[in-house]
């Protein structure tokens, strides 16, 4: 075994500046699924018991209660998209807001990150890529689930799954940025939760048509990435009726919400960074 | 390594470093001493390329780290002030995922870790949670992590501050190590021991200036004499007593509790003293310090 002193060659000749410039993110992204790791029992406890009980309680208990068909289909299978649109939004927005209070406030990480050769928006698009295979992860065993109860085709997989992997994305793009200004956390997410969380997966049309939501409450629909995730959802896995001006605005919102947190997250987060 | 000049940074009305100008060469170990709220941690954020300087200029490894900052740190370690460590990580996976942000290959991190676990003395935690290490691990774990990429230079902040004695030797002793593989370092401290045991070289800083700079020992012979009487009368008799001094050893600093004397020779003096009639409570003959330097340079003591 060679000592330190012995083997010394220095950053000059061993460490190529380009490199991280280029894979940053992805170095990023690797250390935020080693963080998972030590939680994958839970994650994956969650991401099984969570639909599960869904299911059987809202699907397959309220379902029963629902005679006849709601939308041309069945009712769980009205009931799929919003469901995995939520668990995609939930598992992603895990992975950006506990985590960053973390790297700013409770270990700094994010301090020592950056002083590397790691830049703030590296971090953030590493933070994202890990939140979005979390989500993924979270909707293929979701999926599998819906599969086993029947509540959707083989080929209605892949449209979920993108349909879904949208809403995460916008939705977590948003709440990254609004999360980089807490200076601790006082409680913030649980009033996310309910206030945020909470109403929008009630009246994003998830339980039944939004045309069906009283008028007054309809607008809740339409500002939150649910229910326009939902809908391409519905279009796409069972061919519900969808206009196609209204699909092209349901992506343009997602497209639209997700741009936005990102230009709104870069610059604050270097600023943090740099205070 | 490293060149500043006119190097400032104000947050808003405030001035934290105000137009300092300092050079660091290859291998040296460059110390800047102050006491809390000098602006060293400003300095040492500018020089690790994370804090964008308000005027001036800093060249660092030969580039301006405002536009080449990411390539700058590519080739620094830094060891922050609190160590920044990640707590749900083990030991070597902390030094694993820092290895991975220089671009470094898992193999070479691999064997590098091992190197660096029998560097800071490591190895029987590797496996344990930052949270079960003690204050003086901790410190080497970060230097540790720091030395991940081999740096052209590592900057310390405040590397022993809070640390018992005993780590804060075994510290020192593994940053002699790396000076003499050739490691420039830069090191902040408001320990004058430190800055004595450590440093080739040595800023005074105070209120964002540098007041002095130079090797220990010069500054020492030039801002004080080679040695110093402590004596105390009782601190309300100080100032009475301070009036009868006058005359004795090159200069007096009167201090809350004691009264000190510079001057080539203690003992002498405080033979004058005794002539005098005065009779000390205690008194001790030491030699001067960077302490006394500092003392002399802004009137007050490093820690209040």
């Amino acid at each position: 075994m060679q000592t330190l002193q012995e083997t010394w060659q220095g950053a000059a000749t061993l460490v190529d500046p380009a490199v991280p410039q280029r894979w940053g993110f992805w170095y990023v992204a690797e250390t935020r699924l080693r963080n998972m790791s030590k939680w994958w029992p839970a994650i994956v406890a969650f991401g099984i018991g969570n639909p599960v009980l869904y299911l059987f309680s809202v699907g397959v208990g309220i379902g029963s209660l629902i005679s006849g068909p709601v939308d041309g289909v069945s009712y769980l299978t009205f009931l799929a998209p919003a469901l995995l649109a939520t668990a995609a939004i939930q598992a992603a927005m895990d992975e950006v807001s506990f985590p960053t209070i973390e790297g700013f406030v409770w270990d700094k990480t994010f301090f020592a990150t950056n002083s590397t050769g790691i830049t703030g928006p590296q971090i953030v698009n590493g933070m994202m890529v890990a939140a979005m295979i979390r989500a993924v992860a979270t909707v293929l065993i979701y999926e599998a689930i819906l599969l086993m109860f029947g509540a959707i085709t083989m080929d209605a997989v892949l449209p979920l799954l993108l349909a879904s992997s949208f809403a995460a994305l916008a939705f977590a793009a948003v709440m990254f940025a609004v999360t980089v200004k807490i200076k601790d956390d006082d409680g913030f997410f649980a009033i996310i939760g309910r206030f945020v969380i909470t109403p929008m997966f009630m009246f994003s049309g998830t339980f039944y048509p939004l045309e069906n939501t009283p008028i007054y409450l309809q607008w809740i629909g339409w500002i939150s990435p649910l229910w326009h995730s939902t809908d391409i959802g519905r279009a796409l896995s069972y061919g519900a009726q969808v206009d196609g001006w209204l699909m092209i605005v349901h992506f343009a919102f997602l497209i639209a919400m997700a741009i936005g947190g990102f230009a709104w997250v870069y610059p604050q987060f270097i600023k943090r960074l740099s205070a | 390594m490293i060149v500043a000049s006119k190097l400032t940074k104000t947050y808003g009305e405030f001035v934290a470093v105000d137009g300092i100008d300092f050079e660091v060469k290859r291998g040296e170990s460059f110390g800047i001493l102050g006491p809390n709220g000098a602006g060293k941690s400003t300095t040492m954020k500018m020089i690790a390329a994370t804090s964008q300087r308000t005027s001036g200029e800093l060249v660092i490894l030969g580039k301006d780290p405002d536009k080449k900052g990411p390539e700058i740190r590519a080739h620094l370690g830094v060891v922050p002030q609190q160590d920044l460590v990640d707590r749900e990580l083990k030991v070597w996976e902390n030094l694993y995922v820092y290895g991975r942000y220089f671009g470094l290959k898992r193999g070479f991190i691999l064997k590098k870790i091992e190197e660096l676990l029998d560097f800071a003395q490591l190895q029987e935690k590797r496996n344990s949670k930052t949270d079960e290490l003690s204050g003086g691990m901790k410190r080497r774990l970060t230097i540790a992590r720091g030395l991940i990429n081999e740096p052209e230079i590592l900057l310390l902040d405040e590397p022993t501050t809070g640390l018992d004695p005993q780590a804060r030797h075994i510290l020192w002793d593994r940053l002699f190590r790396l000076k003499e593989v050739g490691v420039t370092l830069v090191i902040t401290t408001h320990y004058m021991d430190e800055a004595e045991q450590l440093c080739d070289r040595l800023v005074v800083m105070d209120k964002g200036k540098i007041m002095a700079e130079g090797s220990p020992a010069e500054l020492i012979k030039k801002y004080s004499s080679k040695e110093v009487l402590e004596v105390r009368f009782g601190s309300a008799n100080n100032e009475q007593v301070a009036k009868d001094l006058a005359g004795i050893g090159e200069r007096l600093e009167i201090l809350p509790d004691r009264i000190l004397v510079y001057s080539a020779n203690g003992e002498k003096e405080l033979e004058k003293i005794v002539k005098k009639g005065l009779k000390p409570v205690t008194s001790l003959v030491r030699r001067s310090s960077l302490e006394d330097v500092f003392l002399r340079l802004t009137g007050r003591s490093l820690v209040e």
